[in-house]
């Protein structure tokens, strides 16, 4: 079952009328992403994958074609699909750690026993009740990111979608929260849309990858299916294989891009 | 600690005996009635102090200030948010902002005593000018600066605009509010004195004035002097109010 489809979306910024200021990033582009599937979004810098994670929320509108979560079209934000933004500017730095995580049930008027439950299990989640009292900038940087998971989580979203949430964590952390995250994924069943640059995180992570074109005018251009069991360990000879693969595709991209 | 402290005391010590050095030592060059040496001045503010019209000018001149400063914060707190959030609301104002951000207030206490009269309207007005001003392009500053990222997280919680507005924009803005109104109590001191220097019979302005017209330097000393202290408590004093979210919203005194 579909749960995000993008039909023929285009999108093109207008820089502000200025001489070569507007710009086509995304062309008739198709995307479907199933029902509690853990896609991964890859592609060359500025090819438009936030772009596209930004449709699939509802934070801007294409210009052309319809984006459509489980049937219906995307006419602005929702608390059905979970963002877990690239930065930390994101979270709340003037709530505490279990206030920005219950931010979400607050709003919406949930019971405060409900709430108490809700924030204890997603402080635990993602290993931070010993932090709930903290301020963000009291936390690490890996911390921070795992507020922002556990803020997303809180309200139980259909959909989870990350714009490279790990780019700004060393590698052991990375690791670290890259298995947290395939833990909350197969406990929870959300559809995820995780966007990297990272190959072997994609790889690591998704059910499918979708490689994106470089930009101008981008388009998917092609859905990798990785059948590997998990959890998976790193640098098996399948895993190398789709590995080259993707790293070609992905080259060929950033090649023509610098000879453009 | 312990330590510290006493260094600190010590310090200050040091200052306040350095400062009366210089003093004595200026004074003894110059003659009284340009320059009085300390001990007039603290003579002058003992007597003022006793007969009550020391207090009552520093009354007056609080009285003002802080009538002035609270409703110009008051108006310039909400209209600055809306401003930050609202174009059509920026559109409007701009115009008006970058005019009479040129405009000292000084150069509005002709008019405004013109249409307020002596009385203490016109110079309250003055002073809620003054902090409404900057109190409002601080909050305005702050409100469009709120991070995209903020305003869009909450959105995909499940907020909406009016709860987006009251729980991200306004604490999100709340370090330049604060900003807004410490400057604003600046610029409603400096503005006190000018108003009451051109039209009062009371006030730390009006004894500093008045006292240049009797050639009592020393009493202008005092006022001076009055003044400075009443600043510097009065910060004080907003600094301890606005201690109890600084950790929170991360404002550095
Ligand atoms: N608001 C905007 N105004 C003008 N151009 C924009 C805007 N947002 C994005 N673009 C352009 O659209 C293209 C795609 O941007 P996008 O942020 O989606 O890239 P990306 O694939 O997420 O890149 P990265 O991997 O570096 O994050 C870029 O060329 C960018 O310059
Ligand atoms: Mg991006």
């Amino acid at each position: 079952m579909t749960s995000i489809r993008l039909r023929n979306v285009s999108k093109s910024f207008d820089g502000d009328g200025r001489a070569g200021g507007a710009y086509t990033a995304l062309d008739r582009l198709d995307l479907d992403v199933r029902e509690g599937e853990f896609f991964c979004l890859l592609g060359p810098t500025g090819c438009g994958k936030s772009t596209v994670l930004h449709l699939i929320a509802g934070f801007d509108m294409p210009s052309a074609g319809s984006v459509e979560v489980r049937d219906h079209p995307v006419a602005g934000p929702g608390a059905d699909r979970g963002v877990v933004f690239q930065t930390e500017l994101a979270l709340f730095p003037w709530l505490t750690v279990e206030e920005n995580v219950s931010f979400g049930l607050r709003m919406r008027g949930s019971d405060a026993g409900e709430r108490a439950a809700i924030l204890d299990r997603n402080l635990e989640l993602v290993g931070l009740s010993k932090h709930r009292r903290k301020f963000p900038r009291e936390l690490s940087g890996g911390m921070k990111q795992r507020v922002q998971i556990a803020r997303a989580l809180a309200n139980d979203p259909d959909i989870l979608l990350m714009d490279e949430p790990f780019g700004a964590l060393d590698a052991q952390t990375r690791r670290r929260m890259q298995e947290e995250v395939v833990r909350i994924w197969t406990e929870a069943r959300k559809t995820v849309v995780f966007i990297t640059h990272d190959i072997g995180e994609a790889i690591w992570l998704a059910d499918r990858i979708g490689v994106m074109t470089r930009g101008p005018a981008a388009r998917v251009k092609e859905i990798v299916d990785v059948k590997l069991a998990r959890p998976r360990p790193a640098m098996t000879p399948e895993f190398a294989e789709i590995y080259n693969a993707l790293s070609a595709s992905i080259h060929a991209e950033a090649e023509a891009m610098l000879n453009e | 600690m312990n330590r510290f402290f006493a260094d600190r005391r010590i310090f200050y010590a040091a200052l306040a005996l350095g400062t009366w050095v210089v003093w004595e030592a200026i004074a003894a060059a110059s003659m009284p009635i340009f320059f009085p040496p300390p001990e007039d001045v603290a003579r002058a503010f003992w007597s003022s102090l006793a007969n009550g019209t020391l207090v009552e000018h520093i009354a007056m001149s609080y009285f003002r200030i802080l009538v002035g400063w609270a409703i110009g914060c008051a108006l310039a707190i909400p209209l600055g948010l809306l401003a930050g959030r609202s174009r059509i609301v920026r559109m409007v104002l701009e115009p008006y902002i970058e005019f009479f951000r040129f405009i000292p207030p000084i150069a509005f206490i002709t008019l405004f005593l013109i249409w307020f009269g002596l009385g203490e309207t016109s110079k309250i007005l003055l002073i809620v000018y003054t902090s409404l001003f900057v109190a409002f392009i601080n909050t305005l500053a702050g409100a469009m600066a709120v991070d995209v990222e903020k305003i869009r997280a909450a959105q995909c919680m499940g907020a909406t605009a009016r709860q987006t507005f009251a729980y991200v924009v306004v604490p999100a803005t709340v370090p330049h509010i604060v900003t807004g109104i410490r400057l604003a109590l600046g610029n409603a001191f400096m503005t006190v004195v000018a108003a009451e220097l051109v039209a009062a019979q009371s006030g730390v302005g009006h004894l500093i004035w008045n006292s240049r017209l009797f050639a009592q330097t020393e009493f202008v000393f005092v006022g001076i002097i009055t003044l400075g202290l009443m600043g510097f408590a009065a910060n004080w004093a907003l600094r301890l109010i606005t201690a109890r979210v600084a950790y929170r919203y991360n404002i550095k005194s």
